[in-house]
């Protein structure tokens, strides 16, 4: 991304026009706190006060489309469509097949948008072989440099992020975190949250998988940390078991017209998420979780009487 | 990597059934009409089968190239952009093709088939040839996609359960049963991930070969 803190003229547009019809009304709030509000629909990176969209795209299974040409042209759709509705981060990873290469063939596709933040991973038991996947990964993408690498799962964490930070320091990498997914090894996250300069980490988080509102989110909180959330719908598994279900009256007020925006609004409206990125494969869908990054966001109340209800169900 | 057992199944699930369904489809739009030819194979293998001694070598030749081709053309060219980890799968097909091709040479002859054991062995390899390609159309979906004995690595295993339990003896019959059984659980458990309706086919047949091939091993002590 060449202009880092600057949104696209066209994301920018398209974020105003969701928030304009944000009221702030009891049982609403912002979401973040601290220092001079984010614009609408955005969210503060705490390291550096660089603001980016508060729905990302997460490109776990669905960009896996190995060669199949009908199925890229479906994911670089999606791009398209995130990129429109004002999305900026994307996050993939080595372990995900093919859906690098396919970022690369949308990103291309799309002639490079300036609004993309490229959030990948490093995943490889061998320290010696960080490097090389970090420049494999690199050239999947076709990109430049990536804003975010993280390290996948704590595997071979400490040379690797000795590699990350290494990387920024020398300016080839903007920010370096640490991931962790379905509440694995949440001990040792900690502890390296507790003694590493990091500027995200990345967590499994959702109105019904909340272990990291003890201690990560707030140690996040503490730490200046931003927070990525993966799995918002539980791979989907969330929102197809709430598909029979009607909305609580009540989900007007947050501006959910659907469970995936009720769902998202819970996630992102915590003070300590940054982003978050569900993944998709259809364009209907991105557009629907763009939208939910906008508008009224529920207050702690209102976040409790939400976790409440897809629990019961 | 120390922190494998922290990894759920689901997490091995790096696709999702479209995509797996639709590189069946590519794959044989692709390579049609090579399926005329794997049909050729598969009734070769079978009348081998039923024909009994020294055919029993030519079919172990045969039923080998069928995996060296599913193991590179299918899952190193193909399935291998989806999954990381079918580069290790075709390794296992290329070994299962080198025993069988050994076990043939050795072998000169297939071993004395009981009625019960025969019967077994000559129902899963009609299973894998006539119906298992079926399967997909009976539960909605297109023909286009079907797996074929010979093209694809299910139907190739499950047939090869039954090639294996007519083996001349015992020690070979394990050997050859070995990879596909492995098979059949990976594949299980891959398409149980992803809620495919056929997803205890393969297991079952495993178990219906273990089975056979367990007590012939007792009758045969």
């Amino acid at each position: 991304m060449t202009r880092h803190s600057v949104l696209s003229r066209r994301a920018l547009l398209a974020l105003m026009a969701a928030g304009s019809t944000a009221m702030l009304a009891p049982g609403l709030s912002r979401a973040q706190t601290g220092g001079p509000e984010p614009r609408p629909g955005l969210r503060r990176i705490p390291s550096t006060g660089e603001q980016v969209p508060a729905v990302g795209l997460g490109t776990w299974i669905t960009f896996n489309v190995g060669a199949d040409p009908t199925l890229r042209d479906e994911s670089a759709d999606v791009m398209d469509a995130f990129f429109k509705a004002g999305g900026q981060m994307i996050d993939s990873s080595p372990m995900y097949g093919s859906a690098q290469e396919v970022v690369g063939y949308g990103l291309r596709k799309l002639g490079h948008p300036q609004a993309l933040f490229s959030a990948d991973k490093v995943w490889i038991s061998s320290p010696a072989a960080g490097p090389g996947q970090i420049e494999e990964s690199r050239r999947f993408w076709d990109i430049p440099r990536f804003d975010l690498l993280q390290v996948h799962n704590l595997l071979s964490w400490e040379s690797h992020l000795e590699t990350l930070f290494a990387m920024k320091a020398e300016g080839k990498l903007r920010y370096v975190g640490i991931t962790t997914s379905e509440g694995r090894r949440h001990g040792e996250f900690e502890r390296i949250m507790a003694s590493q300069p990091l500027d995200f980490v990345q967590v499994s988080y959702n109105a019904l998988d909340r272990e990291v509102e003890r201690r990560i989110l707030p140690l996040a909180q503490e730490r200046g940390i931003g927070v990525i959330v993966n799995r918002p719908f539980r791979q989907g598994s969330l929102t197809r078991s709430l598909e029979g279900e009607a909305l609580p009256d009540w989900a007007a007020e947050i501006g959910a017209a659907t469970w995936a925006q009720f769902l998202l609004k819970f996630i992102v409206s915590h003070p300590a998420v940054t982003c978050a990125i569900p993944a998709t494969t259809q364009v209907a869908h991105v557009t629907e979780n763009m939208a939910a990054s906008a508008g009224p966001m529920p207050d702690e109340e209102m976040r409790r009487r939400m976790a409440a209800f897809v629990e019961d169900i | 990597m120390s922190e494998w057992w922290t990894y759920s199944l689901s997490d091995f699930l790096l696709f999702s059934p479209r995509t797996y369904y639709r590189l069946f489809e590519l794959y044989n739009a692709a390579l049609w009409p090579a399926h005329l030819l794997a049909a050729v194979a598969g009734l070769a293998i079978l009348a081998c089968m039923l024909r009994g001694g020294r055919g029993w070598r030519a079919a172990c030749v045969l039923l080998g190239a069928c995996w060296l081709w599913v193991g590179w053309v299918f899952l190193l060219d193909r399935y291998a952009t989806i999954n990381w980890a079918a580069a290790w799968f075709a390794g296992l097909f290329v070994v299962q093709a080198i025993l069988l091709v050994l076990t043939g040479a050795a072998a000169g002859s297939s071993g004395e088939m009981s009625r019960s054991r025969g019967a077994a062995a000559i129902t899963l390899l009609v299973f894998a040839l006539a119906v298992y390609p079926s399967i997909g159309i009976a539960v909605g979906r297109p023909w286009t996609q079907a797996e074929v004995f010979a093209m694809a690595p299910d139907p190739t295993a499950l047939g090869t359960l039954g090639f294996a339990l007519l083996a001349p003896t015992a020690g070979r019959r394990w050997l050859l049963l070995a990879i596909p059984l492995l098979w059949c659980a990976i594949s299980g458990a891959t398409l149980w991930t992803m809620e495919a309706p056929e997803a205890p086919v393969l297991p079952a047949a495993g178990l219906v070969a273990l089975i056979v091939a367990a007590s012939r091993r007792q009758g045969a002590a």
